[in-house]
């Protein structure tokens, strides 16, 4: 019987416990960063128990690491503990750990990837959602809690129950100027967000095809956001040349042979799941979020919605609710909305591409007077050394944005880079959750592209009209 | 782990969708290294003003709520980050058992780590939930979880469902990697057949 490429990873790591009982999925690798793990290692010490396969495990640390200067200690005492007992617990267990000062270091969704070892056909878990991130390779990748961390760390397993299947397919072609945040953006206004819980995803089609592997992982990232528990896309010939090279595939192993066991985890032609859902690529419009939830968006052409046009008493009010925070009235247009923060990165956003896209908007524009702040942190430092060695951040300066070390940054803002109340941003990550990127701060999500056009215009604006230099 | 079997508690009204864990725990406690500490920060964002005195207005902060270990929300409750500070921070504050009418995945399963009850019921008996818990002041309820069922003030009983393997684990207040580390013989077969 033909599989979908859930059904194949499932196969291949499920142990059986008893009958009736949520199986072992076996975790081939473990991501582990500073915020969710200090009490799993706690946990271990004090039933004096070790990781089962340390070497399956992988640590960075991203989110309270500053992007200024890294010569200069971290200001915040919290923050700094919480850094040093990541390092101290990865040496006393054995686990390799990327510091702030390592070559490897970055976005914990981004290193992955990009060293290798995110690869097709494996089972990959994190203390953190946008696990769903490396899916993008056809990996089934979870989100865990911190007791879920110390399970996987003490045993090599997971705890699940088998997931309903959905394939999200977005058929045709991308209108030029409309890219993977743009999609992703658009499936979670439809589907709501809640609308993937139990599920696991598989995007197929046309348009999720001809995305980049960076365009992959920016849907997959998101997947959470649409309560997912993890989102997939098959892997293929882009998949193979993307890791081809990388520092962390297994050794010994000729690449054509790895290439090969990797696409047979694709999903079977006339495989099945619970539910389709399809979006057609040429009705998709650059977004923009008015809300605090990332189903909360709609198309840059539109306007924030009318109150008495929405039938549903809980519906209304949530969003009366959501347009109070947000500071907006109903039924104003999207590209009247006036911006005075800006910040391009995350593990959404953050990658070579997407720095990329927004140096091509940025080129011979300067950054409006009305912004206070308008910031690009890469997602690594590999990211970093690759936008400066095209001479990114040379445009990026020029325009007057500031270029950051890499990290998580204002994604969640645990570190200086925040929000100050009534700030209003135009935002890559991936969260405009009240008070995310700081305290009765207001989130805007749009792609690289509408954050920096955003950032020279002083408002939102479609980037199909832009007047690239 | 704690267990849980029984718990008769006042009920507080979260009368919103997509509570998020952000909401729940922002960022700024989660730089702890401990499980415990962080009631102060729970729903500190709707607990507090931006200049720092209490918002007066919000739910918890109202003298008829004091004790409160039920918490009773709508759909989507526990949604975004896989933060588990955030069940930590509703137990150290004192709730054990949670209504809504939907949870996150990951939240879900989060509180059954930390021995916390997390109850869905179908969205009118929430709304009825909601509405007698506003009109009456003190409103109290009874979960008894052997028997799966919540007692009213009035005396009338509403059914929960709940897996049974999950039901076991917090009655007993079992340690999930003793329980699986049971099968351990399991998991070398599997890694042998591998390597
Ligand atoms: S960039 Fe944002 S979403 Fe991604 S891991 Fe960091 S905090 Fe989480």
């Amino acid at each position: 019987m033909p599989k979908n490429i859930y059904q194949k990873i499932w196969d291949a790591h499920a142990i059986e416990t008893e009958p009736g009982q949520a199986a072992m999925l076996y975790i081939d690798r473990h991501f582990v960063h500073e915020v969710t793990s200090p009490q799993a290692f706690e946990g271990l010490r004090l039933n004096g128990r070790k990781l089962r396969r340390p070497e399956l495990t992988t640590a960075t640390m991203d989110h309270n690491i500053p992007t200024t200067d890294r010569s200069i200690p971290i200001q915040d005492p919290l923050s700094q503990k919480q850094v040093d007992a990541l390092e101290n617990n990865c040496a006393e267990f054995g686990v390799e750990c990327f510091n702030m000062h390592n070559p490897n270091n970055g976005i914990v969704h981004v290193v992955g990837p990009e060293l290798g070892f995110t690869q097709p056909g494996m089972t990959i878990v994190c203390g953190d959602s946008h696990t769903s991130t490396h899916g993008a390779f056809g990996a089934l990748a979870h989100g865990i809690g911190t007791s879920e961390v110390e399970h996987v760390m003490a045993t090599q397993t997971l705890l699940q129950e088998p997931s309903k299947t959905m394939e999200v397919r977005v058929n045709g072609k991308l209108p030029v100027g409309i890219t993977a945040k743009d999609i992703v953006l658009a499936i979670i206004a439809r589907i709501g967000t809640a609308g993937g819980t139990g599920y696991v995803i598989e995007f197929t089609g046309e348009a999720i095809r001809n995305l980049s592997m960076e365009g992959r992982m920016t849907v997959c990232n998101m997947t959470i956001e649409g309560g997912a528990r993890a989102g997939l896309i098959s892997p293929d010939d882009k998949t193979c040349e993307y890791l081809k090279g990388r520092e962390r595939l297994p050794e010994g192993v000729p690449f054509e042979e790895l290439c090969e066991k990797w696409k047979s985890f694709a999903s079977d032609e006339g495989c099945s799941y619970d539910t389709l859902i399809e979006f057609q690529a040429e009705d998709i419009e650059p977004q923009v979020t008015w809300g605090t939830s990332p189903g909360m968006g709609t198309g840059i052409s539109e306007k924030t919605p009318v109150l008495a046009e929405i039938a549903v008493d809980t519906d209304r009010d949530n969003t009366q609710k959501a347009l109070e925070y947000m500071g907006l009235n109903e039924g104003t247009p999207i590209d009247e909305i006036a911006v005075n923060k800006m910040f391009v990165g995350s593990c959404t956003n953050g990658r070579i591409e997407d720095l990329q896209a927004a140096a091509t908007v940025a080129k011979g524009y300067t950054v409006n007077e009305c912004m206070d702040q308008a910031i690009i942190v890469p997602g690594s430092y590999k990211v970093k050394e690759e936008a400066e060695a095209k001479g990114l951040d040379k445009i990026f300066i020029e325009a007057g944005f500031e270029w950051r070390e890499p990290g998580c940054s204002m994604c969640l803002a645990m570190n200086d880079d925040k929000l100050n109340p009534g700030d209003r941003c135009a935002s890559t990550s991936n969260r405009n959750f009240e008070g995310r990127q700081g305290k009765g701060g207001r989130t805007h999500l749009v792609s690289p592209a509408m954050a920096i056009a955003a950032a020279i215009k002083g408002h939102f604006t479609d980037i199909r009209e832009w007047k690239f230099n | 782990m704690d267990t849980f079997t029984t718990l008769t508690g006042i009920v507080a009204p979260l009368d919103r969708m997509n509570v998020d864990t952000d909401q729940i725990i922002p960022k700024q406690f989660l730089k702890r290294i401990e499980r415990t500490g962080y009631e102060d920060g729970l729903f500190f964002d709707w607990r507090f003003h931006n200049d720092g005195t209490v918002n007066e207005e919000f739910e918890l902060n109202k003298a008829r709520y004091e004790g409160t270990s039920i918490l009773l929300s709508r759909d989507n409750f526990g949604c975004g980050s896989s933060r588990e500070h955030a069940p930590w921070a509703l137990d150290n504050y004192g709730f054990r058992c949670l209504i809504a009418p939907t949870f996150a995945d990951i939240f879900y399963n989060n509180c059954f780590n930390n021995s916390i009850l997390p109850i869905k019921l179908d969205e009118d008996t929430v709304d009825g939930l909601f509405k007698e818990c506003f009109a009456t002041e003190g409103y109290e309820l009874t979960i008894d979880l052997p028997t799966q069922t919540i007692t009213k003030p009035d005396g009338g009983t509403i059914a929960f469902d709940i897996d049974p393997f999950l039901k076991e684990r917090l009655l007993n207040g079992w340690d999930q990697i003793g329980l699986t580390l049971r099968h351990e013989e399991k998991i070398t077969a599997y890694e042998n057949a591998q390597a």
